[in-house]
């Protein structure tokens, strides 16, 4: 589903990702960690398409088609779903309209017809009650006044009305009390399906005893530097990233 | 946002730029004694009229262009305006819709306004200014069984003279500014509305306003009355084509509400605003103000501005009767070279009195939006009330918007409010929004209706999808 290939990228003067290689088939879920500034928001942010990461080396193919062509909403609408580190709030847009529009942007995408208010409104409110969340915040505006626990929330539930093919989840985990955490690892594996990848970018091995990722990468200054299955990140918690740094300088 | 994206955008030409070819009937340019002679001669008034223009323009004489305003712009040259244009054949006015010139049957369709079909459809009678004659008036029949006078200013001068003579100036006195002043002398036409004792309007009233021909300034001049216990919503939309030359416009609105009446009165301002560079477009100053003179009455101003180079303007209420109600509902945008500098004023003079003011500025391009507002509160205006919410939003780096609140309070029982904050569309909400699949377009609106939204939802129903398609138009993607 998802090739990235020796991909090289600058924030301003400083060079992030120094050769980044990656590849993600759908139904894997795959958890990158690292300690901070490795590259791991960056790459979230490369993949959905800041323009303010500029893309100076490799390549990314995504079904085929070579992502880094295409602009934000073209990508978001081709099925790729970024969960943010930080919300924005947006006030006076309420939270609703949004989802819709959103929802209405991949559809008529998709060659479909815009979807039925009543219909919208009936499937909001069943993916909210499985998140835990109160209907109210439909009528909100976007993460306005929104708790930590909120915002992350309102990621998964976007998320869930969307049904993105490739979900990466940029520190979801961060700052979440345990039910708002179990809630939100929850609604990932509600999406987990064959048709499907994931990318969990976290610190914790925490929210991993949650969402059982299929490969776990460690990354550092800006390169994947060791890759395993979920033991790997059983084995960070124990012995820190050095241990990784030290084992892949030898 | 790609640099040449929002240059596109911002380059989107003025939809409604467009020169109606008809001949017109002009007065040299200049002003005189003499000018102001001619446009009351040519419009056969009585003699109070003349007499009344004469005083205004002698006083216009001995008074100075206002420069406290956050504006600039080169001196306004006067003696090079036509204070008089007339679709020709005015010597035989048409008696009907049928008998209107189809060229200007035909502009106000592209304006999106025409009288036969959208009018009935939506129930509004429209009362067309074009230039400086009211070339058709739609519903008289049906307004005048409700005892509904609606008619063009000229007509109400020969036909209620009393009226007039009794209401005209009452609100904004011939010598309350340099621009009203002017008005009162020369003039042309506009609307005049008379609503009876307990008459609530049948339908809303509008108007539509539009400048066409080169060097002509517009002075219209807007006269309403709202007799005890009677309700009007009245509706006002103007626009202008384009030309390189600077077109003045200094108009005068005034409301009367006597005791229980209510007058809600919506604007949609879409004046040419000048092209990216600041070369031409409309100077628009504009002295508008309601009198809640009877106890319990109401007046409601809604508008919306994104037109005009340089907006000069303050719909204000003087809340005279005990419990009057007086509001400001308005949604200012200024894009590229635009200068606005418009607010309101509440003065609380009866008991009792209350006021809301709710603008919404916004900023993009090189644009200076300045809200300036004064809540008075006399001595003897016990229990008044002001809440005032004023935010600036501002789109791109090179944007200003500036906020001057005056608070005179002179009895110490008044409760006064005042809420103001200033945001930025941020790069990141707009990221955000496409990261979910909306376009950068999209989300401007949606955000910048998200914004506007407490006023937009004052508007008639007509008017607010308009105002927003317009505000769609005026600052799509103008994001830097």
């Amino acid at each position: 589903m998802l090739e990235i290939n020796n991909l090289k990228s600058r924030v301003g003067d400083s060079d992030i990702l120094r050769g980044l290689s990656l590849s993600v088939n759908a139904g894997e879920v795959h958890a990158i960690m690292g300690p901070n500034g490795s590259g791991k928001s960056t790459l979230a942010q490369v993949i959905a398409g800041h323009e303010d990461y500029v893309v100076t080396g490799g390549d990314v193919q995504y079904q085929g088609k070579d992502l880094l062509d295409l602009k934000p909403e073209e990508r978001a609408r081709e099925g790729i779903f970024l969960g943010f580190q930080y919300p924005v709030e947006i006030p006076g847009v309420n939270n609703a309209y949004l989802l819709k529009a959103a929802v209405n942007a991949k559809r008529k995408h998709q060659g479909l017809g815009e979807v039925d208010a009543f219909e919208f409104l009936k499937l909001a409110r069943e993916k909210m009650a499985a998140l835990g969340m109160d209907p109210k915040f439909l009528n909100r505006g976007v993460n306005e006044g929104f708790s930590g626990g909120e915002k992350k929330r309102n990621e998964i539930l976007q998320m869930a009305m969307l049904e993105p093919s490739l979900a990466i989840l940029d520190e979801t985990d961060s700052g979440l009390d345990i039910d708002a955490l179990k809630a939100v690892a929850q609604g990932v594996n509600t999406l987990r399906g064959p048709d499907r990848a994931i990318i969990l970018i976290t610190h914790y091995q925490r929210l991993l005893d949650y969402i059982e990722p299929d490969f776990v990468h460690v990354l550092s200054e800006g390169r994947i530097i060791r890759s395993g299955d979920k033991t790997l990140a059983l084995e960070l918690e124990e012995k820190g990233y050095e241990w990784v740094r030290e084992a892949a300088s030898a | 946002m790609t640099s040449e994206n929002i240059e596109s955008i911002v380059n989107r030409r003025y939809e409604h730029g467009f020169v109606t070819d008809i001949e017109t009937e002009s007065l040299p340019p200049g002003l005189d004694e003499g000018v102001v002679r001619a446009i009351s001669a040519r419009k056969n008034e009585p003699e109070f009229m003349l007499e009344w223009r004469l005083q205004a323009y002698r006083q216009w004489l001995e008074m100075a262009e206002p420069e406290w305003a956050h504006l600039h712009y080169p001196p306004v040259k006067f003696n090079e305006i036509s204070y008089y244009a007339a679709p020709k054949s005015d010597a035989d006015r048409p008696k009907s819709l049928d008998e209107v010139d189809p060229k200007l049957l035909e502009t106000y369709d592209k304006l999106g306004i025409p009288l036969h079909e959208r009018a009935r459809l939506a129930g509004v009678a429209v009362d067309a200014v074009f230039d400086s004659v009211s070339v058709a008036t739609t519903f008289k029949d049906k307004l005048s069984e409700a005892g509904v006078i609606f008619c063009s200013f000229s007509e109400a001068v020969r036909e209620h003279p009393e009226l007039v003579k009794k209401y005209l100036g009452s609100v904004v006195p011939r010598r309350d500014n340099f621009y009203a002043a002017l008005n009162s002398a020369v003039f042309s036409d506009g609307s005049f509305v008379y609503i009876p004792k307990g008459v609530r309007c049948p339908m809303e009233l509008s108007t539509y306003f539009r400048i066409n021909a080169a060097n002509t300034g517009q002075f219209e001049r807007t006269l309403i009355i709202a007799d005890e216990g009677s309700h009007v919503s009245y509706l006002e939309g103007c626009t202008a084509p384009m030309r390189d030359e600077n077109q003045l416009h200094a108009a005068v609105v005034e409301l009367v509400a006597l005791e229980g009446a209510e007058i809600k009165y919506s604007t949609v301002q879409n004046w040419y605003p000048g092209d990216e560079n600041g070369v031409g477009g409309i100077y628009n100053f504009v002295t508008k103000r309601g009198d809640c003179r009877g106890a319990n009455s109401k007046i409601s101003w809604t508008q919306v501005e994104t037109g005009s180079a340089i907006t000069w303007k303050y719909p204000s209420c003087l809340l005279r009767g005990e419990n009057s109600v007086g509001e400001f509902y308005s949604v200012a945008v200024a894009n590229n070279m635009q200068q606005a500098d418009t607010g309101t004023k509440m003065i609380h003079i009866g008991a009792n009195t209350s006021s809301t003011i709710v603008s919404k500025g916004i900023s993009a391009g090189k644009a200076q939006n300045a809200y300036r507002g004064l809540v008075k509160v006399m001595p003897q205006a016990h229990g008044a009330r002001n809440h005032t919410q004023c935010d600036s939003l501002l789109i791109g780096k090179e944007c200003g918007a500036h906020t001057f609140p005056y608070m005179e309070i002179k009895n110490p029982s008044a409760r006064i409010e005042h809420e103001a904050t200033t945001s930025k569309i941020s790069a990141d909400q707009l990221f955000y929004c496409r990261q979910r699949g909306i376009s950068e377009e999209d989300a401007v609106n949606m955000i910048v209706n998200g914004f506007c939204k407490e006023v937009f939802k004052e508007l008639p129903m007509e008017f607010a999808v308009e105002a927003q398609a317009l505000l769609n138009v005026s600052l799509e993607g103008a994001v830097g």
